[in-house]
């Protein structure tokens, strides 16, 4: 494997180094000269690699594939080969249309929980974050200390009393009772409390105070800003992670019109399994399964730059 | 406004210090106030529910004379269940084997990634991550119709190869269980170390490649000890989210049958059907804690064997 080519490697790369002042010269671009930053690559490696990553790919393959059939293809037809005709658009008219157009009550039910929970978790996050990094205060290490622990508590531990308790407050069954606990994201606390320790220089915060900013516009004006890479890593993981939300809804919400996607497709997915007699729609629930993860792939690739560093930060600080 | 800021800070910089020491007691309250909405709801949504559910634990609903008050009797019972320890051993057990095989992937991917000899690495590296941002529910889905034998692959392959291998029959299912949440989750954790990786800094390999290490050395005596506290962290969060695993299992019962998932084929699950249909949240509460508690308990035991075998080292 890489043990064949890594020999040459090794010697090239010293005198690469030595060579590398003078002028290129364009023999240097035939003969191509491998080097730590740039060692030859490895088929094999490359192919090995390859197979996970048809692991991974296959899945979504297939439901790329299946949301264009209709649903006797779907039955009939092979998994990874397409139908006997296009009927994508078909699928997705029907997913809009079917029930009275409940799909796009979820959709906007979903999107009502993911900006308002990611906006206030993360503002939250932010301002809790940068007055652990940049304030002193009494008991300050103690509600670090029971933040960080409470990372490690089981969601489910926290699910189950979390409903009990909002049923004795009559919330359950409403939007709160999925919002309220999407507001706290202790990791993106964790993260800002690092992002501003390193980015936010001190210096600048005594530089405000000096002229008369208040604390509330310093931190708006001045240490918001300098926290946005952080910004926004916290909102897409929070974006993800309440958009994917199974459990909570699930205990929380009995009235189908306050359900967000994951459970609704779910419930479309158990009407066409229930005992024969119901209509089998599974064309509707993997063409609605395709749009509802498109966002989440649109998002995670556009943002990349951002996200990879958020993580990469958090990963190192500990 | 910076620029404003620093023409200032001369001209007034002899009254700053005064200034500075007036305004201290005052910030300290800031600082407060500043982290005051979060810990509101943080009380609010994580302690109080904690101590309700702890308090709830006491109590039995029983059909003539409501809520009764049984002391430590939900534990006791609890401890007993045998229902309650089939989900415990069957989530041990799948986190004992489906971790550690999703962690060497990882790690390995990370590694290939990073050794920058691959053919397209940055491609390799969305690729692996995309599926941990696809929900339960749709890789559920998914996976179950692909591995199911009425409309899947699988059925398709047994049929062109006349043979009866089904994925989810009750010894296979769990099997496939791991097969969603490895494919979920190696991404993540994927990226994690890569990250830790790329932290290292490129002198290191220089050096050790000057003094004639071999690649295979530099991973085993550079990148892999590089690797240690992301590994603990990547185990712990790992352990907590097996432990918990709830919606593969759940969707998957709607979606196959026969796959031999019972009510109680997580402590996750036994605790949702106790609560909701059962309406025992008394003895719900009561496994919950417990499961809470041993979580908690396993990773910290992991935390501090980390920290121990990086003491020694």
């Amino acid at each position: 494997m890489p043990s064949t080519s890594s020999p040459t490697a090794p010697t090239t790369a010293p005198s690469t180094r030595a060579a590398a002042p003078a002028p290129k010269l364009p023999s240097v671009r035939k003969r191509k000269l491998y080097t730590l930053a740039n060692p030859r690559k490895s088929l094999t490696l490359t192919i090995v690699t390859g197979l996970f990553a048809l692991y991974c790919i296959v899945p979504m393959l297939w439901l790329v594939i299946n949301a264009t059939k209709s649903q006797q293809d779907f039955v009939s037809s092979f998994g990874l080969g397409f139908g006997g005709h296009i009927a994508l658009w078909d699928n997705v008219v029907q997913v809009f249309t079917f029930q009275d157009g409940i799909f796009s009550r979820w959709l906007l039910n979903t999107v009502l929980y993911v900006v308002i929970g990611a906006v206030v978790s993360t503002f939250l996050a932010a301002l809790g974050g940068y007055a652990l990094a940049k304030h002193d205060f009494v008991g300050r290490r103690a509600f670090l200390l029971i933040v960080l622990g409470s990372i490690s508590v089981p969601g489910i531990a926290l699910a189950i009393p979390q409903f009990l308790l909002f049923a004795q407050l009559g919330i359950t069954n409403t939007p709160w009772a999925v919002l309220i606990p999407s507001f706290i994201n202790p990791f993106g606390l964790y993260l800002m409390w690092v992002f501003s320790d390193q980015a936010v220089p001190t210096g600048l915060i005594e530089a405000a105070r000096i002229d008369g900013a208040g604390e509330l516009r310093i931190f708006l004006r001045i240490a918001f800003p300098l926290l946005a890479p952080a910004t926004v890593t916290v909102l897409l993981f929070s974006f993800v992670s309440i958009w994917n939300n199974y459990f909570l809804p699930l205990i929380m919400l009995k009235d189908p019109a306050w359900y967000p996607l994951t459970i609704g497709i779910n419930q479309w997915n158990k009407l066409g399994s229930t005992a024969g007699n119901g209509e089998l729609i599974q064309n509707l629930v993997i063409t609605g399964s395709l749009l509802m993860i498109i966002p989440l792939i649109v998002a995670f690739l556009s943002l990349q730059r951002y996200w990879q560093s958020g993580l990469s930060m958090g990963a190192i600080k500990d | 406004m910076s620029r404003q800021l620093l023409t200032h800070q001369t001209s007034v910089s002899d009254v700053a210090a005064d200034h500075q020491t007036l305004r201290k007691p005052k910030r300290r309250n800031v600082g407060l106030a500043f982290i005051a909405p979060f810990s509101v709801l943080f009380l609010f949504v994580f302690i109080v529910p904690i101590g309700y559910s702890a308090y709830i634990s006491m109590f039995q609903n029983k059909l003539i004379g409501g809520k009764v008050f049984i002391w430590f009797d939900n534990y006791i019972k609890l401890f007993q269940d045998s229902q309650f320890y089939d989900g415990v051993i069957r989530v041990v057990l799948f986190t004992a084997i489906q971790v550690p095989i999703m962690l060497f992937s990882a790690i390995a991917l990370a590694l290939a990634i990073d050794s920058l000899r691959l053919h397209g690495s940055r491609f390799f590296r969305i690729i692996v991550f995309l599926p941990y941002a696809i929900p339960a529910i749709v890789s559920t889905l998914m996976w179950g119709f692909m591995l199911g034998i009425r409309y899947g692959l699988i059925g398709s392959l047994n049929k062109a190869a006349g043979t009866s291998f089904n994925p989810f029959a009750p010894e296979t299912t769990m099997i496939s269980i791991g097969v969603m949440v490895t494919w979920g989750f190696t991404g993540y954790n994927m990226l994690i170390f890569y990250a830790a990786l790329r932290a290292v800094p490129r002198e290191l390999y220089e050096a050790a490649a000057i003094d004639g290490a071999t690649e295979f050395q530099i991973v085993r005596h550079i990148k892999l000890p590089a690797l240690r506290s992301s590994l603990i962290v990547t185990i712990i969060f790992s352990i907590i989210g097996t432990f918990q695993l709830f919606n593969e299992p759940n969707i998957l019962t709607t979606l196959v049958s026969n796959s031999g998932i019972t009510s109680y084929y997580t402590p996750n699950m036994y605790a949702y059907s106790l609560a909701f249909t059962g309406s025992q949240q008394g003895y719900a509460a009561a496994l919950a804690l417990v499961m809470a508690i041993f979580t908690i308990a396993i990773a910290y035991a992991v935390q501090i064997k980390g920290m121990k075998n990086a003491f020694n080292k």
